[in-house]
């Protein structure tokens, strides 16, 4: 594999590979149903055991 | 027997590190394999004083390991406290070889070698510590789950000491490959790669084990932050050593790919080690010393991913105008402008964590700290991708502005963050009912504030001063000074700089006394945070 094939497989499959997944990621994040568990997630923190410290 | 096999290896390893002085190809390598006996002899002794004979099964030979494991956490804390004031120290002494030269102690102390020895110091010493220390605690905490891996913490723990000595003491040896953060040679490379393993092994092994049915976001970024450091550590450091018992060893790149491997590491070291992992802390202290969720939860997922998918293609911004192709250096401002959005949105998420807690900041200094930091990392992630600009960079690079730039965001961000970890630490791990004192965290908060000031703000002047007087032509097109006039230039910058510094290394000290004093369990009689001293005392 030269540079030549790196290259322009970097800038057209592997660009778009890479942006399909991120934007798979941000809609999954998005989607409906994760924002009960998300809300959950941003109080974890605050819910934890205190005998264990 | 306990520690028995541990024992034994730490033996054979020390037998090991005699026989590397005895037949070292170079006077370096023998120095440092003496190093290394006496430290492993030191730590065999250690460890026979600390063993128990009794067999198997004994009631003596059972360890408690019901609840969480702290006791690594409190030697992280203590090794971020210490080895904090020793590399803003080493940075002072530094500063004040820039200023004047007679600093300069040569061989061992002179500014090339004491130099690695202070970035090292406060990057991989004191922000390693750090964040060993804090993801080990947070990790148990948002897993409700005790470490992986038996003793294996412990040798994570030890192990990264012995990095931290071994690279120290190298390069005042003059030992180095001349990569920048990646100075150690190939021999104390391969130690930290088995050490970082063992270190993925404990926090991955934690992740499964755990009893929370989802990995809270602060794992996320410790993870991102231990799993691309160790394959940025391996590209980066693959070299090929002369001999088997000697210091020196060769790059495997040669030329332009070579530089780009350095800068493709040494720019996602500050986005992964100084950023992600440091993110992961902001993501559990902020809410906790603020008693506040998240804000948004969401936003933190998209900040993560964004940072993973944006942050590995800034590096090239190193390069600008060198014989890296044009595309790639394009590439690298590019992806250095898009990440300040994630940044900021990362730091709007870390203030907005805050609402309906923003009164604690007038009695909390610990949270003012946090805040500090948080607003540090907005300065810093906005100067930064301005300065990835070509037409900006033409004027900042090679100059002390980048110096400044990347004070102000390890200074700030980085150290504000741990500063206000460590305080929220140590009176949890050391069961305290609060700090020996409240007001001395706010000296040290100001004396640090003022000192990065000073520091990021002579900088500014001393770099535009360089970057403009470097690039002044005259009428015949020659350059107008000379590389010794740009240096006489800025020397009282030089001395500001040094003074921030050293307000900086005093915020440091007043931290490690007020440390002290709480495992002491000292509690210092004065007016709490927010009232005044002439306030009515209730009567008795």
């Amino acid at each position: 594999m030269d540079y030549e094939t790196l290259r322009h497989a970097a800038d057209s499959w592997g660009l778009l590979y890479l942006t399909v997944l991120f934007a798979g990621f941000v809609i999954y994040t998005f989607r409906p149903g994760s924002k009960s568990v998300a809300q959950d997630m941003a109080k974890l923190p605050l819910r934890e055991d205190d005998n264990n410290g | 027997m306990k520690y028995g096999f541990e024992l034994a290896a730490m033996l054979v390893a020390s037998v090991l590190a005699l026989l590397g002085a005895a037949f070292a190809k170079d006077p370096q390598f023998q120095a440092h394999a003496w190093i290394l006996f006496f430290v492993l002899a030191a730590g065999s002794v250690v460890l026979l004083r600390n063993t128990k004979f009794a067999a198997a099964g004994h009631p003596g030979a059972v360890e408690d390991t019901s609840g969480y494991m702290d006791e690594v956490v409190k030697y992280g804390v203590i090794a971020t406290t210490f080895w904090g004031v020793v590399g803003f120290l080493v940075g002072v002494v530094i500063a004040l070889q820039m200023a004047w030269p007679e600093f300069n102690i040569e061989p061992y102390l002179n500014f090339g070698r004491i130099r690695p020895l202070h970035t090292s110091a406060v990057i991989f010493a004191f922000g390693g510590n750090a964040l060993l220390a804090t993801s080990f605690y947070v990790v148990q905490r948002t897993t409700r789950a005790r470490l992986w891996g038996g003793n294996l913490p412990w040798f994570v723990f030890w192990g990264y000491q012995l990095f931290i000595v071994l690279a120290a003491t190298g390069y005042v040896l003059g030992i180095t490959q001349g990569r920048e953060y990646a100075e150690p040679e190939w021999y104390v490379d391969i130690w930290i790669t088995v050490v970082w393993v063992a270190y993925l092994a404990v926090f991955v092994g934690t992740l499964v084990k755990r009893k929370e049915p989802h990995i809270y976001v602060a794992n996320w970024f410790y993870l991102a932050f231990i799993i691309t450091i160790a394959m940025l550590h391996l590209v980066n450091n693959l070299a090929v050593p002369v001999s088997f018992l000697g210091s020196k060893s060769y790059s495997a790149f040669a030329g332009v790919q070579d530089a780009l491997t350095q800068w493709w590491y040494g720019h996602n070291a500050v986005g992964f080690f100084l950023t992600a992992g440091f993110l992961g802390m902001m993501y559990y202290f902020v809410p906790k010393q603020a008693n506040r969720p998240v804000y948004s939860y969401r936003l933190s997922i998209v900040h993560f991913w964004s940072l993973i998918f944006l942050y590995i293609w800034a590096g090239p911004h190193h390069l600008h105008y060198t014989a890296l192709p044009d595309w790639a250096q394009t590439l690298g401002m590019v992806f250095s402008v898009m990440l300040w959005m994630p940044s900021w949105g990362g730091m709007i998420n870390g203030l907005m964590t805050l609402s309906g807690a923003w009164d604690k900041l007038r009695t909390d200094p610990i949270l003012r700290m946090m805040v500090l930091a948080l607003a540090f990392y907005g300065m810093s992630t906005f100067e930064g991708p301005m300065m990835s600009i070509k037409s900006v960079n033409s004027l900042s690079h090679y100059t002390d502005w980048t110096i400044g730039h990347v004070h102000s965001g390890a200074l700030g961000w980085v150290g504000m963050i741990s500063f206000g970890a460590v305080y929220y630490l140590v009176p949890k791990l050391w069961h305290r009912e609060q700090l020996y004192s409240l007001r001395l965290v706010n000296w040290h908060l100001w004396l640090a504030t003022i000192g990065i000031v000073i520091y990021a703000a002579v900088l500014w002047v001393a770099g535009i001063t360089q970057g403009l007087m470097w690039r002044e032509y005259d009428s015949q097109g020659f350059l107008v000074n000379s590389f010794i006039e740009t240096v006489n230039a800025i020397h009282p910058e030089y001395v500001m700089r040094a003074i921030g510094g050293a307000l900086y290394l005093a915020g440091g000290l007043v931290m490690a006394y007020n440390v002290y004093r709480t495992i002491r369990g000292d509690v210092r009689k004065e007016v709490p945070m927010g009232a005044s001293a002439t306030a009515a005392v209730p009567a008795e």
